[in-house]
Order: C-alpha cells, then sequence, then structure tokens
C-alpha cells in the first residue's frame, strides 16, 4: 500500500489497466455449484486468477459442546490458503491474516444467515484457496454464499462481494494483486443485493471523503454483477431441466 | 407476477397483502424466499418447496429412523435430520414404566430400524412416537435413502405405478429414507432402480411418465 515503486505501469494513457481491463471492469468470474460430493453443499469460484473451494457442513451437531447456544445456531468459517496457492510456499498453519479473514467473512455472512432456526447446532463454512490473485477474501466470500445456498441453509438474501479501490489516481473495479501491491487503496466490500446492505466493508489506504463514497458505489456495482453470476450458476444446478448429474 | 416459479434465497417473489408460510420471510411488503426451490401462491399463502437441504422435523410426519444409543428413559434415533428422534421407554412398556424393572434395550436395540411418527417438535430434540397402526420396527426390507427434498415427488401415484408394476411395497419416510418389500429380485432391482431415478431427477414435470416408461421398459 501507499504506492511501493515499481515498474508496471497500473493505468496507461488509454485507461486501460496492467491486465488490459477499463477501469470499471471486474474479472472473468466463473461459478460451479456442488463440486465436492461429501459435503452438504459446495462451490467452486475462479475470480480472476484466484480458485477457491467453498464447502459448507450442517446444521451438525457443535464440537467442542460448550461453543453451542442454545438459543441460536453458530456459523463457523475457516479460511485458509493452501502452501502452493502463492509463489513462495505459504506455511500450511493458521496466520494471523487467516484467523483475521475468517473472523470478517463470518460476520459477513451472519446476516443473511437465519441461524435462529437451529438452536444447538453449528454451520460450518470451509475455504480453501487453491490459487490466490489479490481480493480472495471478495471471492472466497461469493464462493461461501453459493455453497450455503447449496446445502439448502436458510438466508434473508446471497451475499454478493467485490472489491473496488484506487491505483494511479484513479478509482477502479476490483482490484487485482498488482494493483494491491502497487496501488493506493483496496476496499473489499460485501453486499446483501435485495437488502442494499453492506456487511463487508474494509479499507486499506487512504481515501479522501468523497472517493469513499465514490469507490463504495463503484464496489457495490460490481457486487451486482458478481451477483447475476452467482444467480446463473445455482440456476444452471437446480433449474436446467433434465439430468445433469 | 408468474405464480410458480424457482426461486433463490432473497428473490423477492410477490409484493403486497400476502402471508409467509415455509421459507418465505416477510420484509416490508416484499416476500422473499429464503431457500433454493419452487414458490407457490396459494390464496394469500406464500410457500417454498426446497430443492437442497435437510429433513425439516415437522409434527405428524412418518419418517423411518435408526436407533444410535438409549439411557434410562429414552432411545436416541437418527432420523437423517440436524436432530436425534427421541423416542421416550413409556411410548412402549406403558406409564408405569420403571428404569429399575424394564430394560430398553430388550424392546430395540442400537442398530435397529423403526418406522416412526413425529409426535412433538416444540421440545429440545424432537419426541417421536411408535404407537400406532404399522409403526414400530422394521424387520425385513431394502433400506434406501435419497434427498429428502424429493420425498414430495414420491406421490401416492407415483408410489402406485412402482407398486404395481413390480409387487413391490413401498413404505415412504419423510426424512428420504424408504423401505422396499419385493418377494422376487427383479421386482425389487426394479423398484430400487425407479425410486434412485426419482432421487437423481432434477425438477421435470414429466417425471411420473418417465418412471412409467422405465417400468415398461424392463418388463
Amino acid at each position: 500500500m501507499g504506492g511501493r515503486e515499481t515498474d508496471v505501469v497500473l493505468l496507461d494513457e488509454n485507461g486501460i489497466r496492467s491486465d488490459g481491463r477499463k477501469v470499471n471492469e471486474t474479472r472473468k468470474v466463473t461459478i460451479k455449484v456442488g463440486v465436492l460430493k461429501n459435503a452438504d453443499g459446495s462451490a467452486y469460484i475462479e475470480f480472476g486468477g484466484n480458485k477457491i473451494l467453498a464447502g459448507v457442513f450442517g446444521p451438525r451437531d457443535v464440537h467442542p459442546k460448550h461453543m453451542s447456544n442454545p438459543d441460536t445456531g453458530i456459523l463457523r468459517v475457516r479460511y485458509h490458503m493452501e502452501p502452493f496457492s502463492v509463489s513462495e510456499r505459504k506455511n500450511p498453519a493458521p496466520s494471523r491474516r487467516e484467523i483475521e479473514i475468517s473472523k470478517v467473512l463470518k460476520e459477513a455472512l451472519e446476516p443473511a444467515v437465519i441461524l435462529e432456526k437451529f438452536p444447538r447446532t453449528a454451520i460450518d463454512v470451509y475455504l480453501e484457496v487453491l490459487q490466490a490473485d489479490g481480493g480472495t477474501r471478495c471471492a472466497a466470500l461469493d464462493a461461501a454464499s453459493v455453497a450455503l445456498a447449496d446445502a439448502g441453509i436458510p438466508m434473508r438474501d446471497m451475499v454478493c462481494s467485490c472489491a473496488a479501490g484506487k491505483a494511479a489516481d484513479t478509482l477502479i473495479l476490483d482490484v487485482n494483486n498488482e494493483e494491491d501491491q502497487a496501488g493506493q487503496a483496496d476496499m473489499p466490500i460485501g453486499y446483501m443485493p435485495n437488502f442494499g446492505k453492506i456487511t463487508l466493508l474494509q479499507l486499506d489506504g487512504v481515501l479522501t471523503t468523497d472517493e469513499f463514497k465514490k469507490c463504495i458505489e463503484l464496489g457495490i456495482e460490481g457486487c451486482k454483477q458478481v451477483y447475476e453470476i452467482q444467480k446463473n450458476a445455482l440456476r444452471e444446478k437446480y433449474f436446467s431441466s433434465g439430468d445433469n448429474n | 407476477m408468474n405464480e410458480n416459479q424457482f426461486v433463490l434465497p432473497g428473490d423477492v417473489i410477490v409484493t403486497g397483502d400476502y402471508r409467509p408460510e415455509q421459507n418465505v420471510i416477510l420484509e416490508g411488503n416484499r416476500l422473499m424466499s429464503t431457500a433454493t426451490g419452487f414458490s407457490e401462491i396459494k390464496d394469500d399463502l406464500v410457500t417454498v418447496t426446497p430443492l437442497t437441504g435437510l429433513y425439516t422435523p415437522k409434527t405428524d410426519d412418518l419418517v423411518i429412523g435408526k436407533i444410535v444409543s438409549h439411557n434410562a428413559l429414552s432411545w436416541e434415533v437418527d432420523i437423517n435430520s440436524y436432530y436425534s428422534g427421541i423416542l421416550t421407554a413409556s411410548d412402549i412398556f406403558g406409564k408405569d414404566y420403571s428404569p429399575s424393572r424394564d430394560d430398553l434395550s430388550l424392546k430395540l436395540k442400537t442398530g435397529d430400524i423403526i418406522l416412526a411418527r413425529i409426535a412433538n417438535v416444540n421440545s429440545r430434540d424432537p419426541l417421536i412416537t411408535i404407537t400406532g397402526e404399522n409403526l414400530g420396527k422394521i424387520d425385513s426390507g431394502e433400506l434406501i435413502k435419497i434427498s429428502p427434498t424429493k420425498i414430495p415427488r414420491l406421490t401416492g401415484s407415483v408410489i402406485q405405478t412402482i407398486e404395481a408394476s413390480t409387487n413391490a411395497t413401498i413404505t415412504v419416510g419423510q426424512n428420504g429414507l424408504i423401505i422396499l418389500k419385493c418377494d422376487n429380485s427383479t421386482g425389487l432391482k426394479k423398484s430400487i432402480a425407479s425410486i434412485k431415478m426419482i432421487g437423481m431427477a432434477q425438477y421435470d414435470a414429466n417425471l411420473e411418465e418417465k418412471i412409467q416408461r422405465f417400468l415398461d421398459e424392463n418388463n
């Protein structure tokens, strides 16, 4: 952050970014539903260079028992990066960063999931980052939400997510790894599209008040684009006619 | 607004003066789905039949369960849901049940399969009962498991179709477990295959015809 020196041209004179995108364009997103047989619900997302698997179990018994809540169910999220997900081997033990992301993703999903229906149970969400390319938390949140819907867990709304940020003094949508490293700001947003509510908002970098507002608007536009892809992925599994098992 | 439609969590089914039922929430004047499924509007009631998910116990449902364990007062029964079913000892031994005199393991052992009815779901764990006609321990038959969300597709007429062409007797538990009994092995194989076909099929309006054709083909 803070504009580290690099040779990469983040934005050329035609307004084209380092990976050939326009400023308000997301990377290519593909989602597949129901990829894991043993999980109650699952999803696989490719968000540009990010490749993430999400598996959902539950509602099921809580172990250890003392974690269970007699009034409501609990949601547990584990975000984990594979040792081979980045160019330099990553220690597979959960790092401080992974523990934090697990926490913010849990809190981003909690407003959507109707946990009160399942007292004394847990819903477990496992997110495995197979390949990372900047913006994994957004991609992981998108996959988690689709996997929860696939598991048939009651939700008030889907959660879709996309980042916005600032690089080369310009607001950009869907910050990639290079822009994250050399850019000026990165703001991941989680959004419930039918309620119009933000469930995840982080900001790493510096923005003026005006830029901040514009950045949120831009990010929400990205979230809505991702939401359409999430819907299509679920429709393809459940509503396409005939057998496709 | 289309009356029956496929919906995803968060989708607004209809707005206005309606009442939310199963898998629907009311948000302002919008009725939103909470499940992936098929929405239906009957009079002013809006429901969504889910296409995925675990079995949610409902009072008076017939379920097939497996005895997991027992303590001094009750059996714990796996009913393929997120809660275990509780079968109280007094359900079998009567009101004068005494833990010192009667031995639960003599009546039902761990691993036994029972056909039961959900008696009450308002308690901690759903209470089940085996007092009633045809309820109780199942001694023979083939046990098949399909997704509980596919059970509504096994309507009376579909079951009759299969039973008529294979001579099998089919007992359907609302929790996704099915017991098949048949004297001849070809009929048994065929009925298992047709039930599994229903378990695998996506939403399909012509399912009954397909099953009929499948049964005819193999005659």
